[in-house]
């Protein structure tokens, strides 16, 4: 038992899982006809149907009540203000189900000429007392009821009175925050806590305008608007949840990352190796002090970066997305270019820094600008 | 007796005190008619259209996400004004006034509500969120109302984040130190965001620790009196105003948008 707890606990560092959960999101949500081929090779479009419903919730069900077991696991799991987590994790994963098995009901029929199955129920006009009335009181009922069992069972947390000079060790945001503090690892705190936040929101906002695909509205499906909801589930479930999850559970002391089932010690060291390009570059690579010019300092950085936004925008342009660029319309797609590279450079500083320990790409600590 | 009983309750129905509360004149709707009349002549029904494809009843389809938040922010609304009778936002009675809800309320469960019904809005909200993109929901003509829930989602989270200061406890003060410390770092506009160092003149800055975006925020340079008094106006009269301005938009546009999306 112990054997396999260290195995889990030494897979779950980001550096492992992270990598591994991305590459199999993309085999699970097939973006296009190479992933799709594996994806019906490893049976994972069998995922959406009962079977795998069952079997997706007794893995996870069988994952949890084990892990109760354990008491470094039960301990960060049962604390009372992270148990809309569990909760979460839970309804995330069911009505992901919900939605990605009605839609693939719906292809199937789609493939046959066949109008989804919402159609054929939305040609029926019904009133609303007292067919929807019921459903919404039987609705209420039920949350009330739930919130009710909620709080009779669970007290609300209430820890120490406040006190700025006694800091608790971590100090965590609430949970609905952590995917932003869980950045701020890799991240400046200018980025990690205000420009992305923002552009989440801005992104959010502007998917109505950018995706011009009208013509699936009104019912699940997956085939007919593989992108979109690929780039959504992308950033909801991996750069959302993920990242809230590990935030969450999995970051104890000093922000170290923890094993599901390791004993958070605060006196477990991390080396802090990380070192800015600037650093790798005239400092090890060359041998040299860093040049007292910012900018010639951090020139390399500067170029990393405009190449990424300008040569890895032409270069998406050019291959991938050269339908797409025509769909969309130069406006359109520019705008989804810059929202999708600024997302996409997550997970790819993450990637740098488990690599080569890079800390920041261009870093001028005089003016509090560091990416 | 139970005909009688029938007959009493006819008798008041037909009385004029009661046909003037209720425009319909009370009683159970039986007929078509008077099921179509009922959601026209009631303010509390009104919201609702009289008829609807059937499709939108399916909880498969709708998960009743939406619903459910609006629901939920009733009940915290209602919580939170019960708390409000009890609650003196001052670091002096403030934790005190919580414990004692803890500990001297036999059977008081409306903390516990008001917390994890908060909990429990922002999981129905980005569930409802979910199902709208993954129906395909916010395709025209209902693009803007797509944007008016994002408004929706984010008011939600910060009604949820600046009630987590009220109670005043360590929990409390440490989570919004972290996220308020973010507020420093803003561009130009936190002292260590980037780029505010340049806007001086001479060696007089204009962003410093007493005028920045974290300041702003919790009303001086650490977490004290005048943030708990600033947290408890904006989670009890700001935000819950300006939510419910954007929620009855976002209502109004459902209905003026063509109702629950259905396929062409």
């Amino acid at each position: 038992m112990e054997a396999i707890k260290n195995f889990i606990n030494a897979c779950a560092v980001p550096s492992r899982m992270f990598p591994v959960i991305v590459l199999l999101f993309f085999f699970v949500f097939p973006v296009n006809s190479f992933f799709e081929k594996y994806n019906k090779l490893f049976f994972l479009d069998r995922l959406w149907t009962k079977k795998g419903g069952i079997f997706l919730f007794s893995t996870l069900t069988m994952f949890l009540s084990i892990g109760m077991l354990d008491e470094n696991f039960r301990h960060t799991v049962s604390k009372p203000d992270n148990l809309p987590i569990v909760g979460l994790i839970y309804a995330s994963l069911f009505f992901l189900w919900v939605a990605l098995s009605q839609a693939r009901e719906n292809d199937l029929r789609l493939e046959k000429n066949e109008k989804p199955k919402e159609w054929h129920d939305s040609q029926e006009k019904i009133l609303v007392w007292p067919d929807l009335v019921s459903i919404e009181l039987i609705a209420m009922l039920f949350a009330l009821g739930f919130l009710f069992t909620w709080g009779i069972l669970v007290d609300a947390p209430l820890e120490e009175p406040a006190n700025l000079a006694t800091s608790p060790n971590p100090a965590k945001a609430p949970w609905y925050f952590l995917a932003l503090q869980e950045m701020l690892v890799y991240f400046d705190p200018a980025l990690a806590g205000v420009i992305f936040p923002t552009l989440i929101v801005v992104g959010l906002m502007a998917i109505p305008y950018i995706d011009n695909n009208h013509k699936a509205t009104g019912y699940y499906t997956f085939k007919e608007r593989k992108l979109a909801i690929t780039i959504f589930l992308f950033g909801w479930i991996i750069l959302w949840l993920f990242m809230m999850v590990i935030g969450t559970i999995l970051r104890g002391p000093n922000w170290n990352f923890y094993g599901p089932f390791e004993y958070w010690d605060p006196h477990k060291v991390e080396a802090l190796t990380n070192i800015n390009l600037s650093e790798y570059l005239y400092v090890i690579g060359l041998n040299m002090g860093l040049p007292g010019n910012i900018f010639i300092r951090e020139a390399p950085g500067i170029f990393l970066i405009s190449l990424y936004f300008i040569g890895g925008g032409f270069l998406l342009t050019k291959t991938v997305f050269k339908n797409l660029f025509k769909s969309l319309g130069p406006l359109r797609y520019s705008f989804f270019l810059v929202l999708l590279l600024f997302a996409t450079s997550l997970p790819i500083k993450m990637t740098l820094r488990w690599l080569f320990n890079l800390k920041y790409i261009v870093s001028i600590p005089e003016f509090f600008f560091n990416i | 007796m139970l005909d009688k009983l029938k007959k009493l309750l006819e008798n008041i129905r037909q009385t004029q005190f009661v046909r003037s509360i209720f425009r319909m004149g009370g009683g159970f709707p039986r007929d078509v008619r008077q099921r179509m009349f009922v959601m026209l002549n009631n303010f509390f029904m009104h919201l609702h259209p009289v008829r609807i494809p059937k499709h939108a009843i399916k909880i498969k389809y709708t998960w009743c996400m939406g619903g459910l938040s609006f629901f939920i922010f009733l009940v915290l609304a209602v919580t939170g004004m019960l708390l409000m009778f009890y609650y003196r936002p001052t670091v002096e009675f403030a934790y005190g006034d919580v414990m004692d809800m803890n500990e001297q309320v036999p059977l008081g469960i409306m903390r516990e509500i008001h917390r994890w019904g908060a909990h429990l809005m922002i999981i129905t909200v980005w569930l409802h969120m979910f199902r709208v993109f993954m129906t395909g929901s916010y395709k025209p003509p209902r693009e803007f109302n797509w944007v008016i829930g994002v408004i929706l989602l984010l008011l939600t989270m910060l009604l949820s984040f600046t009630g987590y200061l009220l109670p005043w406890d360590q929990l409390a003060i440490w989570g919004i130190s972290v996220g308020s410390n973010m507020a420093a770092a803003s561009p130009f506009a936190g002292t260590e965001g980037p780029g505010a160092s340049l806007l001086k003149i001479g060696s007089i800055n204009f962003v410093h620790k007493g005028a920045d975006a974290r300041f702003v925020l919790i009303a001086g340079r650490f977490i004290g009196e005048a943030a708990l008094v600033r947290f408890y106006v904006l989670h009890c009269v700001v935000l819950p105003f300006t939510i419910m301005i954007f929620m009855a938009v976002h209502f109004w546009r459902v209905r003026k948008d063509g109702g629950i999306s259905k396929p062409l």
